[in-house]
């Protein structure tokens, strides 16, 4: 088999150009390696080939985006690479976006293979670290001897189009997407190891960082309740008996619009649950226990409500990726305002 | 309180004339196995049947595993308040078939039992691929309701788990270790320099098929508790649930609590063992806040300089898993929690149901949404009549080759939250 081609991105600076005063200098396309192209090329073995390296200046880059990154692509697509590397960048600032901005366009644009590398704290790594593979490298160019192997092995891999491992496995900068892993030690151990550093003071690392919670206010209080226009929707998996849009048990992937005019109480002979994370028995005897259907008719006959919109929307909430929910109600939340609703009973379990 | 385990090692099991234990073999009389299930008038029918690691074989759906233990010295029997009568447990000796289990199945009660593969690609994520199994395929009456029927296999499962442990009860072990937690004035006074070390274990109590025994308690009803960490080594805890089969905790975990057990490997080195706490994840608001006020208010008083606090299940009980994190680290307690994720099966979406910046050292089980192929076995013990209904399984997920798409989420112990598997994630 033929050595993969690889084409390099890197600055005037680990070109050996010039510093600040050499960082207008325009995109130059040079045959083979030049410089830390040397280690990316000794990590690659006989598998891949630096074919060519793509040479810019950090402020010509930046300042002519547009232009520069169009220019590079040009060059990097006569090439005809199986994969593009840019960097690593280490911790310089605008050498890290030029890095995140080329291999984003290679990846998006040419549908070539590509990845980066930089310090976790250099600019470019929160503005494409979900976009595109880095590896976390150390702040400085005396981290590349450690980077060049995790940057060729990563590049290897996407190259081939093998499985990418999670982040702790591949070095690269976690990018939201979480991977599994089989560790070494179970987790009750690494449990106690976390808890004794943290006890002694020294470095942990958490395995899963908190997230950024979306914590919903709620809505004020509806003014003129008896005139509402109001609807039911659950996570408790009510659904027609038989589940007719075989909504899953756990972790369902969609939700189910029903009809419920002229339906003034829901039996055990026409609604049941799909919902897998509680006894369903209560729920299948009498399904408005979880979709109270009964009882808002009852309000609006004696006035209490407006009216019950004419369908309820049903998921299940059991395992349930808050993604997923999340775009179920983007989705009917816009039907039931285009509808009038005026206000939701959510009801779970 | 100090208890000696003494570990009978069993390398096969195999169903025979009469039940014993020889040379590392549990012989199982399958006859009198039978006849002590269908005691239960709940009970139509069971069959006996064996899978050892590496067999072409998968289990489905699983309800329970436990492992046989009797208690040779000390008070108290297996199973305290439930089987054995109500005496404090977890002293004296204990005699345990190391490597056996007792695996429930049959018809299913809910939708969130589990699959246990005994090789191929399923066998490496779930911890009981590695026992030998003797698997009860338990059929209930006609028209048994849901809970009532989980008791029944429930039961069954345990009253086989301490029929074959009386096997053990004159054997010598081939291994024995010693566990002891100090009353806490004594602890304090015998390690003054060492840090003091806590588990706070959250129980699975959301009701509804969701239920945990203490010395045979609902842990609905119970307001967070001090227990001596070698009282669960003799089932003090059962599993009564059917939750996510990956990471609910089966008897087998709670007899054999990892955190538990790797707490002790330090105690007396670099930290105190000094108390384990119990709560429970109820459902009601109110019930979260009482339960994560006790379980922080006893580790305040217990003295206690750190802990680790697991969690049981996923979604609502993620909101109890984060009050007690923070309510504990407002005492100025350190912690580390162990839970699992629910990221989407492209691993993309946010992992708990509820975050807190004081939550920032976690352990994780894995992401329960990861799908995996699980190959077509020779044979099936129970059936796959119900691997597109369980938690983890969607309709028309078994392929004509025989093979099934799942999340791990349906395999048994894939993402213990106790940390009994090797799983993880970032």
């Amino acid at each position: 088999m033929s050595k993969l081609r690889v084409v390099h991105y890197i600055n005037q600076f680990f070109a050996q150009i010039g510093g600040e005063e050499m960082a207008d200098y325009k995109p130059e396309y040079r045959e083979g390696i030049v410089g830390p192209g040397l280690a990316l090329q000794t990590a690659f073995g006989e598998e891949a080939e630096i074919v060519g390296t793509v040479i810019c200046g950090d402020s010509y880059f930046n300042e002519n985006l547009e232009k520069a990154t169009a220019e590079v692509l040009e060059m990097i697509k006569a090439a005809k690479p199986d994969l593009f590397i840019a960097g690593p960048a280490f911790n310089a600032g605008r050498y890290g976006v030029a890095c995140g901005t080329i291999t984003d366009a290679v990846k998006k644009e040419l549908g070539i293979p590509a990845l980066t590398g930089m310090y976790v704290e250099n600019p470019g790594a929160d503005m494409f670290k979900s976009s595109v593979y880095i590896i976390s490298t150390k702040n400085s160019a005396a981290g590349m001897r450690d980077a060049a192997p995790k940057m060729a092995k990563l590049g290897l891999k996407l190259a081939k189009g093998e499985k990418v491992g999670a982040s702790c496995e591949d070095g690269y900068i976690p990018n939201g997407i979480r991977v599994n892993l089989f560790e070494k030690e179970r987790g009750s151990k690494r449990a106690v190891k976390m808890l004794l550093a943290k006890i002694n003071g020294k470095p942990f690392t958490t395995e899963y960082p908190m997230p950024d919670f979306d914590r919903v206010p709620p809505c004020p209080a509806v003014k003129d309740i008896a005139h509402a226009k109001i609807a039911l929707v659950t996570s408790g998996g009510i659904v027609p008996k038989g589940n007719p849009d075989h909504i899953e048990s756990s972790n369902a992937t969609h939700y189910g619009k029903y009809d419920i005019e002229g339906v003034d109480d829901l039996t055990s002979d026409t609604y049941a649950t799909a919902h897998g994370g509680y006894d369903p028995v209560y729920a299948n005897e009498d399904a408005d226990r979880v979709l109270p259907v009964d009882v808002m008719r009852e309000f609006e006959k004696e006035g209490k409500i407006g009216s019950l919109y004419r369908y309820f929307y049903t998921t299940v909430g059991n395992g349930t990726a808050v993604k997923s929910a999340k775009a179920f109600a983007a989705e009917f939340s816009k039907e039931l305002v285009a509808d009038g609703v005026q206000a939701v009973i959510l009801t779970s379990t | 309180m100090k208890l000696e385990l003494g570990y009978i090692h069993i390398h096969d099991i195999q169903l025979a004339a009469a039940s014993k234990v020889e040379n590392g073999v549990l012989y199982v009389d399958a006859e009198a196995v039978k006849k002590l299930v269908l005691e239960d008038e709940q009970i139509a029918s069971v069959e006996v049947e064996v899978a050892h690691p590496g067999e072409s074989v998968r289990i489905t759906p699983v309800k329970d595993v436990i492992e046989p233990r009797v208690k040779v010295e000390g008070p108290g029997g297996m199973f305290p308040g439930v089987i054995s009568k109500v005496d404090t447990v977890g002293s004296g000796k204990t005699h345990v078939l190391k490597g056996a289990a007792v695996v429930t199945t049959g018809k299913i009660v809910g939708f969130q039992e589990g699959i246990i593969d005994m090789s191929g690609v399923g066998a490496q994520y779930t911890p009981f691929s590695k026992t030998n199994n003797l698997v009860l395929v338990v059929q209930p009456v006609e028209g048994l309701k849901q809970h009532d029927h989980e008791h029944a296999v429930r039961m069954a499962g345990l009253k086989t788990a301490v029929y074959l442990g009386e096997l053990a009860r004159s054997l010598t072990p081939d291994e024995t270790e010693t566990f002891e937690t100090l009353p806490l004035k004594e602890s304090m006074d015998k390690y003054p320099e060492l840090p003091r070390v806590g588990y706070v274990q959250m129980l699975q109590s959301q009701g509804l098929l969701h239920d945990t025994y203490v010395y045979g308690v609902d842990a609905k009803r119970i307001i967070p508790t001090v227990i001596y960490p070698t009282e669960v080594m003799d089932g003090a805890i059962i599993s009564g649930n059917c939750v996510s089969a990956c990471d609910k905790n089966p008897t087998y975990v709670h007899q054999n609590n990892p955190i538990v057990h790797d707490l002790f490997a330090q105690h007396g080195k670099t930290i105190n063992f000094a108390a384990m706490v119990i709560t429970n994840e109820n459902v009601y608001l109110a019930d979260k806040e009482r339960s994560s006020n006790w379980s922080s208010k006893l580790c305040e008083f217990l003295g206690l300089d750190a802990v680790i606090i697991s969690e049981e299940g996923f979604g609502n009980p993620d909101t109890d898993l984060i009050m007690n994190c923070r309510k504990i680290t407002e005492k100025g307690i350190k912690t580390v929690i162990v839970t699992d994720e629910y990221a989407g099966r492209d691993g993309s979406s946010q992992s708990l149901a509820d975050a807190h910046s004081s939550a920032d050292a976690l352990v994780t089980g894995g992401n329960a949404n990861q799908v995996i192929t699980l190959p077509k076995m020779d044979k099936v013990i129970g059936t796959e009549d119900y691997v597109g209904i369980i938690a983890g399984g969607w309709d028309q997920n078994k392929h004509e080759d025989g093979t099934i798409d799942v999340e791990i989420q349906a395999i048994t112990g894939a993402t213990s939250e106790v940390g009994f598997n090797y799983l993880s994630a970032r």
